[in-house]
Formats: C-alpha cells, sequence, structure tokens
C-alpha cells in the first residue's frame, strides 16, 4: 500500500476532476483506478467500497470516501487550502458554490441530446459571462491581490481556474471582457503544482468525447 | 439592527429549510424576510445583496451569506455542529451530502408535471429505502449509539431527523423497516431545541402544496 490516495472513477473529467484539480496543486501524488464495465462497478458495489453506490471514491488517510464535496472539503482542509479561520472558509465555500454551479452545467453538456446543445451552450455562456465571471473580475479588481480570498491560495482560486479552463474550451473568448480573470489565469497556471498539472502526461483529463459519454451510460444506467 | 441572523427567501421550504432547522437545532434565534413577488427577488438582486443573483440569502455577522452549502457549513462550524476533527467532519460531511441528494429528490416532487409525478414518488421510495436508509440505519446499528458521529450531536442528526420527516411526509410508512432510525427520530425530535421547532407556532416550514407553486415560479422564472 503507498499510502498515496486513490481515486475511482472513470477516465475521464466528470465528478472527479476538481478533485484531481485540487490534489495536483496541493502537490499531493495520488493513483487512479478506472471503472470500464459495469461489472466492475457492480463489483465495488458488492464489496461495500460505495457508501452510497456512488462514484466519485477516494481512499484517503485510511478511509474510503465517498460524496465530492465531502473528498474537497477534506482536501482542502488537510492542505491549508481551506483559509485561516471561519470567516475566510465562508468566502472561499461561497466561491467554490457559485463556480460549482457554473461547472454542473460543463458537467451535464455531453449528456444532453443533439438538438439541445446550442441552447445549453449559449446558456453555459449567458451564466459565465453575466453571473459568475464578473463576481470574481470584481473580487480582483477591488483588492488587488494575486487570490481570491486573503492573498493566499486557497481551493477558492484552484476551482476558479478549472472552470475558467473548462469554459474557454467551449467559449474561445469567453474572458474577453474580463483583464483581471486574464491576468489570474496567466497566474495561476504558472504556479509550479498547477503548471506541472496542465503539461501533457499529467493525471489531468481531456474534455469529455464521445467515447466517454457511451462508457459512462454502459456502466450506470439502469 | 437586532443581531439575529437574518433569511431572505419565499415563505416556504425549499433550499432554506435545513437552514432553519440548524439554526433552530442550535438554539439560535432568527429573522424572516419573505420574498412575495419578483419584484422583491429583482430589489435585492439590484442592491447588490446577492452574490450570484439567487436565494437563499443569510444576513449573519456582518455577512450578506449565499449558497445554501456555504452558509450551512458557516452556522454548523461557529455552534460547533460538525465534529471535533478533519476525519469527524470527513464523515459528518459524507452523510450530509447524501442526506441533500435525497432531499433535492422530495423538494423537487411538487415540481413534477402530473405524468412524471407517480415516477418519481417510486423513485424517491425506492433511493429513500434502498440507498440512503439502509446506510444510516447500519451506522446507527454498528455503533449503538445515540447520535450519528462521533457520540456527539452534530449536523448530521440535524439534516437527517428533517429528511426522515420529510420522506415520512411523502409515504407514512416509509420507516416500517428502519427500527433504529424510528428510535433515532424520537431521540432526536426530543431534545429541546428541535422539540421546540416542531411545535406548532415555529419558523418551521409546513409542505409545499400544489396551489403554492404557480406564485413560486412567478417569483423565480
Amino acid at each position: 500500500m503507498s499510502g498515496k490516495p486513490r481515486l475511482t472513477y472513470c477516465n475521464g473529467r466528470g465528478r472527479m476532476e476538481p478533485v484531481r484539480w485540487l490534489l495536483a496543486a496541493a502537490g499531493v501524488e495520488f493513483e487512479e483506478i478506472f471503472l470500464e464495465t459495469r461489472e466492475q462497478y457492480e463489483k465495488l458495489i458488492k464489496d461495500g467500497s460505495l457508501m452510497f453506490q456512488q462514484v466519485p471514491l477516494v481512499e484517503i488517510d485510511g478511509m474510503k470516501m465517498v460524496q465530492t464535496r465531502a473528498i474537497l472539503s477534506y482536501i482542502a482542509g488537510k492542505y491549508n487550502l481551506y483559509g485561516k479561520d471561519l470567516k475566510e472558509r465562508a468566502l472561499i465555500d461561497m466561491y467554490v458554490e457559485g463556480i460549482t454551479d457554473l461547472m454542473q452545467m460543463i458537467l451535464m453538456f455531453p449528456f444532453a441530446p443533439p438538438e439541445a446543445k446550442e441552447k445549453n451552450l449559449d446558456s453555459i455562456k449567458e451564466r459565465a459571462t453575466n453571473r459568475y465571471f464578473p463576481v470574481f473580475e470584481k473580487v480582483l479588481k477591488q483588492h488587488g491581490q494575486d487570490f481570491l480570498v486573503n492573498n493566499k491560495f486557497s481551493w477558492a482560486d484552484v476551482q476558479l481556474i478549472e472552470a475558467i479552463l473548462a469554459v474557454e474550451e467551449k467559449i474561445p473568448a469567453v474572458l474577453s471582457g474580463f483583464p483581471q480573470l486574464q491576468a489570474f489565469k496567466i497566474r495561476m497556471s504558472n504556479m509550479p503544482t498547477i503548471k506541472k498539472f496542465l503539461q501533457p502526461g499529467s493525471p489531468r483529463k481531456p474534455p469529455p468525447d464521445e467515447r466517454y459519454v457511451e462508457t459512462v451510460l454502459k456502466i450506470f444506467k439502469k | 439592527m437586532s443581531g439575529k441572523p437574518k433569511l431572505h427567501y419565499f415563505n416556504g421550504r425549499g433550499r432554506m429549510e435545513s437552514i432553519r432547522w440548524l439554526l433552530a437545532a442550535a438554539g439560535v434565534e432568527f429573522e424572516e424576510c419573505f420574498l412575495e413577488t419578483k419584484d422583491d427577488l429583482t430589489k435585492l438582486q439590484k442592491d447588490g445583496s446577492l452574490l450570484f443573483q439567487q436565494v437563499p440569502m443569510v444576513e449573519i455577522d456582518g455577512m450578506k451569506m449565499v449558497q445554501t452549502r456555504a452558509i450551512g457549513n458557516y452556522i454548523a462550524a461557529k455552534y460547533n455542529l460538525c465534529g471535533k476533527d478533519l476525519k469527524e467532519r470527513a464523515l459528518i460531511d459524507m452523510y450530509v451530502e447524501a442526506i441533500t441528494d435525497l432531499n433535492e429528490l422530495l423538494m423537487t416532487h411538487a415540481f413534477q408535471p402530473a405524468d412524471k409525478k407517480e415516477q418519481h414518488f417510486a423513485t424517491i421510495v425506492d433511493k429513500a429505502t434502498n440507498r440512503y436508509f439502509p446506510v444510516y440505519e447500519k451506522v446507527l446499528k454498528d455503533h449503538g449509539q445515540d447520535f450519528l458521529v462521533g457520540n456527539r450531536f452534530s449536523r448530521a442528526d440535524v439534516q437527517l431527523l428533517e429528511t426522515l420527516l420529510m420522506a415520512e411526509e411523502c409515504k407514512p410508512d416509509i420507516l416500517a423497516k428502519f427500527p433504529l432510525l424510528q428510535s433515532f427520530k424520537a431521540r432526536i425530535s426530543n431534545i429541546p431545541t428541535i422539540k421546540k421547532f416542531l411545535q406548532p407556532g415555529s419558523q418551521r416550514k409546513p409542505p409545499l402544496q400544489e396551489k403554492d407553486v404557480p406564485k413560486l415560479m412567478k417569483i423565480f422564472h
């Protein structure tokens, strides 16, 4: 047993990608097990590894953790990415939850029927540029600091850079009205642990393709 | 200014109810400001009170907090309802997140179109009795303690009770096969702060009636 956290999920981004980002940003090496068949998934359920019969599953510090937010909160807390007190944590939580709402739209995008894709893309663009990005642009402008919360690198910064890159993949010019976010993106991308994660060969997963969608449906659809 | 937390939401359960439960369980008095029309929501959005233009919003300790989970985390931590260390918190978080998933199903039931209601009901019952309740029944059976985590009252106990009661509203005999959840329900309901919240006249909200759905849609859509 290596002592490294072990992630069990499909070989793709999905709900596990924020966990990969956070561990990578914290400089923590991890192992991965990829679900490819329904049988593998059913076996995991049968042997009691999945508390609520769902993945993501992260084996860490003797626990078999499920529920993405529980996992992320634990990692953030353990690696000091969760602020120094309750109020900083409150701010980080608000930012992360807002970004997660935006990421949820991206998560669901590949699974919508083809005729809904254009409308969904418009929704993502609308929400990103009118609801979410303006908030973080303003936060950065107002305090003029490098990081979102109290001048210290946190989970909120990791979640935001992940979201910016994910939205840009779909809408390349999305940051055009957001100079602070453009600078933030460059700054975060240059942090050593994140820079490493952004290089080819890292555990970062590519955008979902048809094969990924097929695999997910095959494994999980009842 | 009273110093009490002030909750902004419509006059119903929705996403604010779990916050009301937590504050009540912690013995914290709070005020409420109800959105009745779309204009009420628009006004809050325009004056910059809503970080992402959405409610719930809770004014607490000089902050205008939004995002239900952020609010819940803050209250739970402030009032010592999230365990004594990272590992207890991890367990509490896992339990609470799963309960939240079930709550989401229960909450959206009133909004289902007529032709989907029966199927949705069946899904609720299936998930509650096959995926979620067995886990908590087993947790209680395995350690034999009064509370879910660390032999100490936590937000997991509060949220589980809330969900058990909502599930029973949906199907009165839904706990038939879960004797430990039944005794858990009785035990936690008798905790003084919670007992008070369960009495008529408290700030606990009733289930959403179908006749109220159109009014809600007007505010939020």
